[in-house]
């Protein structure tokens, strides 16, 4: 029997390209009604200033009791509206949901905390505004008190929290919830690997204990632990929904379609100068199997052709690779070589169990003469690497920005007989 | 397990649901309720000394100003201090709560984003911390008008509760439409400040309705004022029939606040489904 049924989800919000969100003055409504008074007039329409956007569009499902949904797509997909309707804090434009049972949802860890109170009067005050009744909290006091490990800071106002107690209060909270559908967007994203682990085998316990579980997350990893369906959105529309593994495969490698190859056919329109033209680039993957997207597992090539439009010149290639946080992984170059007017090609393989999961940028510079940067492409080409583990129980997010396989041994030099 | 009721979402409709919800939620009105009060006076070293030295001091300067300076009258055998400690009580609570019903949409906003309640709970938790502030005002008026006075309340006692919950109702008629518009147009952060400052002097805190008189030809325009009828009905009941009360005035603070509750009510429900997208 289904717990949740959608039909026919949309949610339009209309964009104001006059004014920025947030709360506004009487003046500029003042001022845009006296505008649209004399618009009329002239009969003219101000197709410019509003724009609809439909950030959901005709999203129809059925969620069964007991089922662990993840969701997952690009930012902007609609994930998190899907989430804030069927969490009743904003209604559909059209269509209607039905949802059977009570329902917890968790879009921020600590919502509603007040820095100036304890963590004692948090816990009542966040645990009444999550849905739970009075006596249920001070059933679950102690083990909340207990996960979070705050036992010697109840009595502390939470401003004087480090933020990693922070977090642990308030996920302690929202675990100790019992509601028969559980709503949860990206709060595993918070903590450190310690806190993590506790967290996802919270929601594990959560899951076995037959409750229905939605879950919106970027990472992947977790949603493929704890989920056994998943939903696909792109551009506001429920792209496909299924098995988590198929689901997460399709998405992984629509997204790794979407930048590994730029080529330029039209030397005039192509990025450069009067000196050197780009021609293509690429990047290459070699998928594992019938994988279509790129994990820590998988070696790849970054090709890149250009034009050399000098008579002659003495060229290299230079590659940086940049972690999405801005850090420079590394920089390699090619040896420098005479070439002679026409089309050049490099070459550079980028080994498999070298990069850890994460976004990656690599830029390319044509340096002359060993010295001169002749031309320097930034930003060529992005791509995420996805994680993969095996014989591994735990789910957060891998630490470091490489992920070697080193030979690492480990033996037990000396057993201890019991008789 | 047991298995709750169904929930419809959709974008219209639902009205009796709603009133249920807000039932089933008391218990977040009473938690918001107290955390506002816990909250009020942290890291003050006066603490609660605050809602006695306010309106105290405000008291001697008006006395002070109008009796003192400007010859101004009270009703007859009625001390002017404590007159006007009267009218400050019964307007600080109206104008508290009024201010706090205003801005509780706006400062709740991360609630707002996050989770959903009827949003109706929050301008309703926000009286408390004006609603205790008043005890606290109204302990230091007995205090003084029987302590130093020596000036008992009579029988009119009785109908205190009638005009405190007049003035809670008054001051939530208005304080909701305020609390919905403010979430659209901050300006209303601005306008509230003024709203009481102004009201301060319109209202008959430093005088008495009496020395408008009934028969002046504004004297029909000044009662349509609602805080009118609940000042001089709060004097009215603590200090005696020697306090100026024309029950003419009464019948329109109902009228005024009851009709501002429905438009205000009738106004928020339509918006507060948008409100999280406006904040």
């Amino acid at each position: 029997m289904p717990v949740i049924t959608a039909e026919n989800i949309s949610k339009k919000y209309v964009i104001d390209h006059k004014r920025s969100k947030g709360g506004s003055s009487v003046r500029d409504w003042f001022s845009e009604q006296m505008e649209n008074l004399f618009r009329r007039n002239n009969g003219q329409a101000d197709f410019n200033d509003k724009e609809d956007f439909w950030a959901l569009q005709d999203v129809s499902f059925e969620i069964k009791q007991g089922e662990r949904v993840g969701i997952v797509g690009h930012n902007g997909a609609g994930k998190s509206t899907m989430l804030k309707i069927l969490s009743r804090i904003t209604k559909p434009t059209t269509g209607k949901v039905a949802i059977r049972g009570r329902v917890a949802s968790l879009l921020e860890v600590g919502t509603g905390f007040h820095p100036e109170l304890t963590g004692r009067e948090n816990i009542y005050l966040n645990g009444a505004v999550l849905g739970m009744t009075r006596t249920e909290i001070k059933n679950s006091f102690d083990a909340i008190v207990d996960f979070a490990g705050v036992e010697r800071f109840l009595d502390t106002p939470v401003k004087r929290y480090s933020s990693g107690m922070y977090v642990r209060l308030g996920f302690a909270i929202a675990a100790h919830l019992e509601p028969e559908i559980l709503i949860i967007d990206e709060v595993l994203a918070v903590g450190d690997a310690e806190f993590q682990k506790k967290s996802l085998g919270k929601m594990r316990d959560v899951s076995e204990s037959g409750r229905t579980i939605i879950f919106v997350s970027h990472n992947l990893t977790a949603v493929q632990a704890l989920c056994n369906r998943a939903f696909y959105f792109e551009k506001g529309r429920l792209m496909d929904e299924g098995d988590t593994t198929h689901i997460v495969s399709t998405y992984l490698s629509r997204v790794s379609k979407t930048s590994l190859e730029h080529v330029w056919d039209d030397i005039s329109k192509a990025p450069g100068n009067e000196r050197v033209r780009l021609k293509s680039l690429r990047l290459l993957p070699d998928y594992i199997g019938e994988l279509r997207h790129i994990d820590v597992r998988t070696s790849m090539k970054v090709s890149c052709e250009f034009w050399n439009l000098e008579d002659t010149a003495v060229l290299n290639l230079s590659l940086h690779l940049y972690a999405y946080t801005g850090e420079c992984i590394f920089n390699v170059g090619t040896q420098a070589q005479e070439f002679s007017k026409g089309i050049i090609e490099a070459t550079c393989e980028i080994p498999g169990y070298f990069l850890n999961d994460g976004s990656y940028v690599i830029s390319l510079m044509i340096v002359k003469n060993t010295s001169e940067v002749v031309y320097n492409q930034e930003e060529a080409i992005a791509f995420d690497i996805q994680d993969y583990r095996e014989g591994v129980t735990w789910y957060g997010k891998w630490p470091g920005y490489i992920r070697p396989q080193l030979n690492f041994s480990i033996s037990q030099t000396e057993p201890v007989v019991n008789d | 397990m047991q298995m709750g009721k169904t929930v419809i979402i959709k974008s219209d409709g639902g009205e009796k649901e709603y009133w249920m919800d807000l039932w089933r939620h008391r218990q977040l009105l009473w938690i918001l309720s107290k955390r506002d009060i816990s909250v009020r006076y942290k890291q003050t070293v006066l603490g609660v000394a605050w809602s006695v030295i306010r309106p105290l001091a405000t008291m001697i300067v008006m006395t002070f100003a109008f009796s003192v300076v400007a010859k101004l009258k009270g009703d007859v055998g009625i001390p002017y201090p404590l007159m006007v400690l009267g009218g400050i009580t019964i307007w600080t609570f109206f104008s508290n709560t009024f201010t706090q019903i205003s801005n509780s949409i706006v400062i709740n906003s991360n609630l707002v984003a996050k989770v959903y309640f009827p949003r109706l709970i929050m301008p309703l938790s926000a009286v408390s911390v004006g609603f205790v502030d008043f005890l606290i005002t109204f302990s230091l008026f007995l205090l003084i008008s029987i302590g130093y006075y020596n000036y008992w309340p009579g029988t009119n006692l009785v109908y205190l509760p009638f005009f405190i919950l007049l003035t809670f109702v008054t001051s939530l008629s208005f304080g909701l439409f305020f609390a919905a518009v403010n979430v659209r147009f901050r300006d209303i952060g601005q306008l509230i400040p003024f709203l009481v400052q102004v009201g301060f002097y319109a209202c008959p805190i430093a005088y008495s309705s009496s020395q408008l008189g009934m028969d002046s030809r504004w004297y029909q325009y000044y009662i349509m004022n609602p805080l009118v009828s609940l000042i001089d009905g709060f004097r009215w009941c603590m200090l005696g029939d020697n306090a100026f009360f024309d029950p003419q005035s009464l019948y329109s603070t109902i009228i005024v606040s009851g009709i501002a509750m429905c438009v205000s009510i009738v106004y928020f429900r339509k918006k507060e489904s948008s409100f999280v997208d406006h904040i």
